[in-house]
């Protein structure tokens, strides 16, 4: 009962206290009681004193934070960095043709022999070169930072939605982290990611990793939560432990989803390796930019356009497997 | 000593089951837990044993707690309150991995809607059981092979759930939940979503498997014709409350209260009474009246469906003999029109 009041009163007589602290405060002071009804001008100007100096906190932890564990985000920075330029090196020494050629073989293969689809994703790999021979090697770069953020992606996030899935208090806790990431604006996780590991590639992974795990966490539990009750209920009635429910079962059946979740992935890190671009990313969004900075619209639509085109290929390759997995599940007429 | 023995069960859904408990306990029905407190009951004190090598049918209207009732055998849910043995083993004692090892080596379960995997082939599928227990995959295939051939689906072994029709589904339910060879056989509500033709096809696939097998069969089902049909005992369930068990003539002759008597008054009686329960006992009988040469001589377990023809037409009277040959009663149309209009 008393806590009940105490909630009911705290925030009035909190709130109360603030206005007579402001009028104490105030410089434009009303002649008379009426005039305090009258003349607001005393509740224009924000308390001055009210202001919770959350920056300087931040900066003065991060800095700390930084002199304390910047060992360890450099060890993070000199592996991430490795792979990208690994990966892009492998990728830029094979002749355009082999890329090609792989890009096509791996759609193939995965949309189910479909002679369509594949013929439609060869054709737009082309021409990314078409548009501009520069922006082969551009469209690699930024392919390979792609693809560093999305195995970072699926290795956080497929784990984390599986807990949530199993779990309902892992699931409330995740589920608001997860909001605000979607919520907080993109740009927002290129500044950490700068203090932490400079400019460049590996701050964008960072960013993209952010970015882009949301899709792939939810998409993840609700695939395996949405899997039929019954199905799982056969599963336990034939004594299958756990592990044997999740890998024989739970996760084959939650694949489409899954794999939605993947393109998802691919999709919204495409967008953030673009924005990345802003803090020295080098890639197709590069061009984007500086079409913008030179005013060159000729240029800047020519970048985006390759990017549309990388964007499709990608979401071909992605979406056509899982469309696969989906078509066998389909349940009977 | 039966094979299940499920004693004075009581399952109450909500936050706060056991609190709900003694209110339970005490009498109070379903829907005043539910009005005071916002607690469903499922079951209600059900007790039951069901004899090795039966069919036991479990029957009753959808949320009499059927379901729930089966579920407890192999615990994919745990009472609130009470005990259920299986091979006298107390199955709520068993541990985490206990419980697995016990669901794998004694029972299995066939599902309403199959439960079939729609990833897997028929033959991994059937194998499935086999694949849990860690048999070798030659092995396994083998055994899924054989099955897949006694429910006669030879042909289909690569084929996906999803390109079978429903009743041939349903046989790889069956064929699935045979493959492990398990000693009890849970079918919850198995034919309810198949057509009637199919239906009544599968019924007598599985009363031919069960002459040859004498797998313990705890069937669930809503349909009393398919109850009376199967079942060599029937537990009726009204309301999570166990409300009559008996043979299938018992619930037919002798319906237990008026919620009994509303199911079994449209059934079709000569379908379900034996000559021997409606018989007049041999020495009883007052053979004088018998005209010996009108006079047909039918085993004890025969359908009284087939006699009618005969005692109304040619107006004989039939002699009832047991398995040795020896007469043990007659049937005239005396008992059968008074055995296909009683009511008590």
């Amino acid at each position: 009962m008393i806590r009940k009041i105490l909630t009911y009163f705290t925030f009035p007589i909190f709130f109360v206290w603030l206005l007579v602290i402001s009028y104490n405060s105030s410089k434009r002071k009303p002649d008379s009681v009426m005039e305090l009804f009258t003349d607001l001008s005393w509740l224009y100007d924000w308390p001055k004193w009210l202001d919770i100096p959350l920056m300087k906190w931040i900066n003065d932890g991060f800095k700390v934070f930084n002199e304390k564990y910047g060992i360890y985000f450099e060890v993070i920075n000199d592996f991430l960095l490795g792979a990208i330029l690994s990966l892009k090196k492998f990728l830029i020494v094979l002749p355009w043709p082999v890329v090609i050629a792989l890009v096509v073989a791996v759609v193939f293969f995965s949309s189910g022999r479909k002679i369509g689809t594949t013929v439609f994703v060869g054709f737009c790999t082309f021409f990314i070169g078409f548009l501009h021979p520069k922006f082969w090697d551009k469209a690699i770069e930024t392919t390979s930072i792609m693809i560093i953020g999305i195995i970072i992606c699926i290795i956080i996030g497929i784990p984390l939605g599986i807990a949530m899935s199993r779990n309902n208090k892992v699931r409330n806790a995740i589920l608001p982290v997860l909001d605000l990431m979607q919520t907080i604006p993109s740009f927002c996780y290129l500044i950490p990611g700068i203090m932490l590991f400079g400019l460049g590639a590996v701050p964008a992974i960072i960013a993209t990793v952010i970015y882009a795990v949301p899709p792939l966490v939810r998409l993840t539990d609700l695939g395996i939560t949405l899997v039929d009750t019954e199905v799982i209920e056969a599963a336990e009635a034939f004594g299958a432990s756990p592990k044997q429910k999740l890998l024989g079962v739970q996760l084959p059946l939650a694949l489409p989803n899954i794999m939605q979740g993947i393109n998802q992935c691919t999709m919204m890190a495409l967008a953030m390796v673009v924005i990345a671009s802003m803090i020295g990313t080098r890639g197709l969004g590069d061009e984007v930019l500086l079409g913008l900075q030179q005013l060159n619209v000729g240029k800047a639509t020519e970048a985006g356009l390759a990017i549309v085109l990388l964007a499709i290929v990608l979401d071909r390759i992605t979406q056509a497997y899982g469309k696969r997995i989906q078509d066998r599940n389909k349940p009977p007429e | 000593m039966s094979k299940i023995e499920i004693k004075n069960i009581y399952k109450i859904f909500g936050p706060q089951p056991d609190q709900v408990l003694s209110m339970v306990q005490n009498g109070a029905g379903k829907e005043q837990v539910l009005e005071e407190t916002g607690h469903t009951v499922g079951l209600d004190n059900v007790s039951l044993s069901i004899e090795e090598g039966e069919i036991f049918v479990c029957m009753g209207l959808s949320g009499s707690g059927k379901s729930t009732l089966i579920r407890h055998i192999n615990r994919l849910i745990d009472p609130t309150a009470g005990q259920v043995l299986v091979n006298d083993v107390d199955v709520l004692s068993l541990d985490e991995k206990e419980i697995l090892e016990f669901r794998k080596k004694t029972m299995s379960m066939v599902f309403q809607r199959f439960g079939l995997f729609p990833h897997k082939t028929i033959i991994e599928n059937v194998a499935y059981g086999l694949e849990i227990q860690e048999v070798p995959e030659s092995q396994r295939k083998e055994i899924a092979q054989g099955q897949i051939d006694a429910v006669g689906l030879q042909g289909f072994e690569n084929q996906y759930p999803a390109q079978l029709s429903g009743g041939m589904q349903q046989r790889v339910g069956l064929a699935r939940a045979l493959a492990t060879d398990p000693q009890i056989l849970l079918m919850d509500e198995a034919f309810s979503a198949l057509d009637p033709l199919i239906r009544s096809e599968m019924q007598t696939q599985l009363v031919d498997l069960q002459s040859k097998l004498k797998k313990t069969i705890v069937f669930i089902t809503h349909d009393l014709d398919e109850s009376l049909k199967l079942g060599d005992h029937i537990g009726i369930l009204n309301g999570g409350r166990l409300v009559q068990v008996g043979r299938p003539e018992d619930i037919i002759l002798n319906p237990a209260d008026d919620y009994v008597k509303a199911f079994v008054k449209d059934v079709n009686r000569s379908k379900v009474l034996r000559a021997k329960t409606v018989m007049t006992k041999i020495d009883k009988f007052d053979a004088s009246s018998i005209n010996p040469s009108s006079t047909y001589k039918y085993d004890e377990d025969t359908f009284i469906e087939e006699l009618i023809p005969k005692v109304l037409k040619d107006r004989s009277t039939i002699e009832v003999i047991d398995k040795t040959g020896s007469t043990t009663g007659y049937i005239s149309s005396n008992e059968l029109s008074e055995a296909l209009t009683k009511t008590k």
